[in-house]
């Protein structure tokens, strides 16, 4: 059993405490032990959103310490950016092509850096970094607030666990309506980062 | 079985599993999903009250009538029950109370930071802190047991990152098959604080605690881990799992009875390492009670007495006191890109964004930028006296129209003695519904007393909506969703003795201002209550708002909003349709009429 740290980040409302909720209980299921905190910002929308969730044969810490990051589950591009010096080298950053302005750019502050500015923070610390086309997937499965689905799966092409870990959670979680279009927005998350893994591509 | 459960909702189950069967408590981050946890429970009762005085006199009325109790808050929120808890230290109880405070280290959610230790101490009465959930649902038990056997209530502290961090609980136990039968035991001798009976109850509490220092002395839960014998680490809470994290050898003493601790179980694990050093989040508490024993201690002088710690705070903190080698040093720095703050921010569609521009407008002149450093006010300003809510964040910009922010319901006394005082200015106070209902109703009484020419705005949204959503008594509505009785805003305002009341929608700009520059420009106490449900808690959904991008001449002046459903795409304005509520907020902004509805 490996231990595995993971961070996940985001923008609030776009479903990372969800994610990370069932990420924490895939791991208890899996037979480690768990601990997962989130930091959100004062208000319920709109803030960043950080999760950690920490698996291993005996956990301290709910927080993961700077430089011990396995997995960094970047939601929106600048909130992977702002945390990657969490990554441990040779971690892994999963980012999702999400951009999200905070109004401190809007109205004239510090400008949203592009993806090549962003990419460059994350290969600082690691070489492993992966944009994953997570709106084309929403789109795909016509539902477009799947992220989290997504990148669940993403971090499932990385851990050795059984799909039906993963999958009994989700039916557990997702309301009956959305639960074809997340299982299958998992699915492809899963595949898409498998297939980047094997080609060796980091965008 | 094994579950995962965040640190409130262990307390919960801890709670009815030691046959607690009334929870009250006002919500406040990090404590709200205690009750929203146990209310969730078969055959107990769970309300929230109008605020924590109140909660803690209830569940004092319900302790004494014999029934197993829990009162839960913030940190702040102690402050408001403070009178009620020490009231309470003194009669002791005559079935389990316990008091849960969650203190909010680094102020993730709250006005300010203070570490509840010291109340306890303060209030004679024994503390209990966890270090996981484990703990927590385990020391719950014990917290009932402490409770009825010494006559007192307990103190239960948590803090931010034991609340709300998930960890596994082996629930090892059930519900008691039977709970202690309501009913009050009548002694005017406990119950009745005159003074002479309270000088008698004051010595009793004084032998409970001598009682209680033998008694932690045994107490499980107090380990010692033993390590390296060269650094033994005393500490508490969640800064436990930190130290154990950062020093993988060293020994440990955990205390988990952080009142009274147990002197001799301290003394003998000083006596066994050669330096003692003291990790603990905020105050030196553990620290002072280790150096009175006359034990040589460090802490303080090398980990921060502000903020929330982590594994990076404590690591480097050890660093610097030599206790750990410094580590490596990354050769080369990151590129140099700086990444925007994210700001927490009011919703789409809010109803407090219109009033909010609109005392903005009406308060300050905005030929002056917005600066936090002090500055007189010219004639014309006004002082907007704030108040905790949702609504607090319009201090940020856009918005940045608020003056004042200190506590529950400061709004309306900030706002009188001002006046009083003789500033030259307008003042009014802006205050929620909820945040009204527990303590802005005695200013309010205050202000007609007083004949202050204040004009309070209340905003009313229908919840309490920073803390997720809960009912009030002006709502009615109750903890299981249940329409119920309702106290009425304006009849209540009115019975207090306002004359001037108005009554606005949220979403009409024009409305909003005329009653506020009417109310202000009288010379009388006056409510402006701007009414407009809560677009998060009632998923309030209409016709969304687009950009007519012939008509847009972009000035950026719907940016002002700061509305998340307006983003900028391709450099143009735009309203993202899935974000936006239809509030139409946007649209009496727009100076060009650009913002029209969807359809149109």
């Amino acid at each position: 059993m490996k231990d595995v740290n993971v961070l996940m980040v985001g923008v609030g409302g776009q479903g990372v405490i969800l994610a990370s909720d069932a990420l924490a209980e895939i791991g208890m299921k899996a037979g480690y032990d768990v601990k997962k905190t989130d930091s959100l910002g004062m208000a319920q929308r709109g803030g960043s959103v950080v999760s950690n969730v920490r698996w291993g044969q005996n956990v301290f810490s709910p927080m993961i310490k700077k430089g011990e990051v396995d997995f960094l589950i970047g939601f929106e591009e600048i909130e992977a950016a702002r945390w990657a010096s969490y990554l441990s080298p040779g971690g892994v950053a999963i980012v999702a092509d999400v951009t999200i302005i905070p109004v401190s750019s809007m109205s004239g502050g510090v400008p949203y850096p592009g993806w090549d500015k962003i990419k460059s923070i994350l290969a600082h610390y690691t070489e492993k970094v992966y944009l994953l086309p997570a709106a084309r997937i929403g789109e795909e499965v016509k539902n477009p607030r799947a992220l989290n689905m997504v990148m669940m799966g993403a971090i499932a092409a990385f851990l050795d666990l059984k799909d039906e870990l993963w999958l009994e959670d989700i039916r557990r979680k997702v309301p009956p309506k959305f639960l074809d279009s997340s299982i299958q927005a998992f699915h492809k998350g899963a595949q898409v980062t498998q297939s980047m893994k094997e080609k060796g591509v980091s965008r | 079985m094994k579950q995962l459960l965040s640190g409130n909702e262990a307390m919960a189950l801890g709670a009815y599993h030691s046959g607690v069967s009334f929870a009250t408590a006002y919500p406040g981050t990090p404590s709200t999903e205690i009750l929203e946890s146990f209310s969730q429970f078969k055959g107990v009762y769970a309300e929230w009250s109008i605020n924590e005085k109140v909660a803690m006199e209830v569940g004092m009325g319900a302790a004494y009538g014999g029934v197993r109790t829990m009162v839960s808050m913030k940190h702040v929120g102690l402050n408001v029950a403070a009178d009620p808890f020490f009231a309470l230290s003194t009669t002791g109880t005559n079935a389990g109370i316990v008091v849960i405070s969650c203190d909010d280290p680094g102020e993730h959610s709250s006005q300010g930071e203070q570490d509840n230790r010291h109340l306890a101490k303060m209030a004679k009465v024994p503390m209990l802190e966890p270090t996981d959930s484990q703990e927590v649902y385990e020391l719950m038990q014990w917290a009932i047991k402490i409770s009825e056997e010494f006559d007192t209530p307990v103190l239960f502290r948590s803090t931010t990152r034991i609340s709300h961090c998930k960890s596994i609980v082996d629930i090892t136990k059930d519900r008691p098959a039977e709970t202690k039968k309501p009913g009050f035991m009548r002694s005017s001798a406990k119950y009745v604080m005159v003074p002479s009976n309270a000088r008698v109850r004051r010595t009793n509490m004084e032998e409970r605690i001598t009682k209680l220092k033998a008694w932690v002395e045994d107490f499980p839960m107090n380990q010692i881990i033993r390590g390296d014998r060269k650094l033994g680490v005393i500490t508490s809470g969640v800064a436990y799992q930190y130290a154990r994290e950062v020093f993988k050898n060293a020994s440990f003493l955990k205390l988990v009875t952080t009142y009274p601790v147990p002197a001799n179980m301290i003394r003998k694990f000083a006596s066994e390492v050669d330096r003692v050093i003291v990790i603990e989040e905020n105050d030196p508490y553990l620290e002072e009670e280790v150096r009175m024993l006359g034990i040589k201690v460090s802490g303080k002088e090398f980990f921060p007495i502000i903020g929330e710690f982590n594994p990076e705070i404590v690591e480097a903190a050890a660093v610097k006191a030599g206790l750990l080698p410094a580590p490596v040093v990354a050769s080369k720095p990151p590129p140099a890109v700086q990444i925007p703050p994210r700001r927490p921010q009011l919703c789409a569609g809010c109803p407090h964004v219109g009033p909010e521009m609109i005392l903005r407008k009406l308060g300050f002149d905005s030929s002056i930028k917005p600066s936090p450093v002090l500055r007189p006010l010219t004639e014309k300003e006004m002082v907007i006296a704030a108040d905790i809510g949702c609504y607090t964040l319009g201090v940020y910009e856009p918005l940045g129209a608020l003056d004042t922010c200190a506590c529950m319901g400061a709004s309306i006394g900030h706002a009188i003695g001002m006046e009083k005082a003789g500033v030259p200015n307008k003042t009014v106070s802006v205050i929620g519904d909820s945040t009204f209902m527990h303590s802005g109703i005695t200013g309010l009484a205050d202000m007609v007393f007083k004949q202050s020419a204040n004009t309070v705005i209340i905003l009313d949204n229908g919840t309490t909506a920073m803390t997720g959503g809960q009912g009030h008594p002006g709502t009615g509505m109750a903890m299981d969703g249940s329409k119920g009785p309702q106290v009425n805003l304006e009849k209540l305002c009115e019975g207090i003795g306002i004359k001037d009341i108005k009554v606005v929608s949220a979403y009409d700009m024009a409305a909003i201002e005329a009653a506020i520059k009417a109310s202000t420009a009288a010379k009388e106490p006056s409510v402006v209550i701007v009414r407009g449900l809560c677009a998060l808690k009632f998923k309030v959904k209409n016709t969304s708002r687009r950009v007519d991008p012939d008509l847009c001449i972009d000035c950026r002046g719907c940016l002002d909003v700061g509305c998340p459903a307006i983003i900028i795409q391709n450099d143009a304005v735009q309203i993202d349709a899935a974000a936006c509520v239809g509030c139409g907020v946007c649209q009496q902004v727009c100076p060009q009429e650009a913002i029209v509805e969807m359809k149109s």
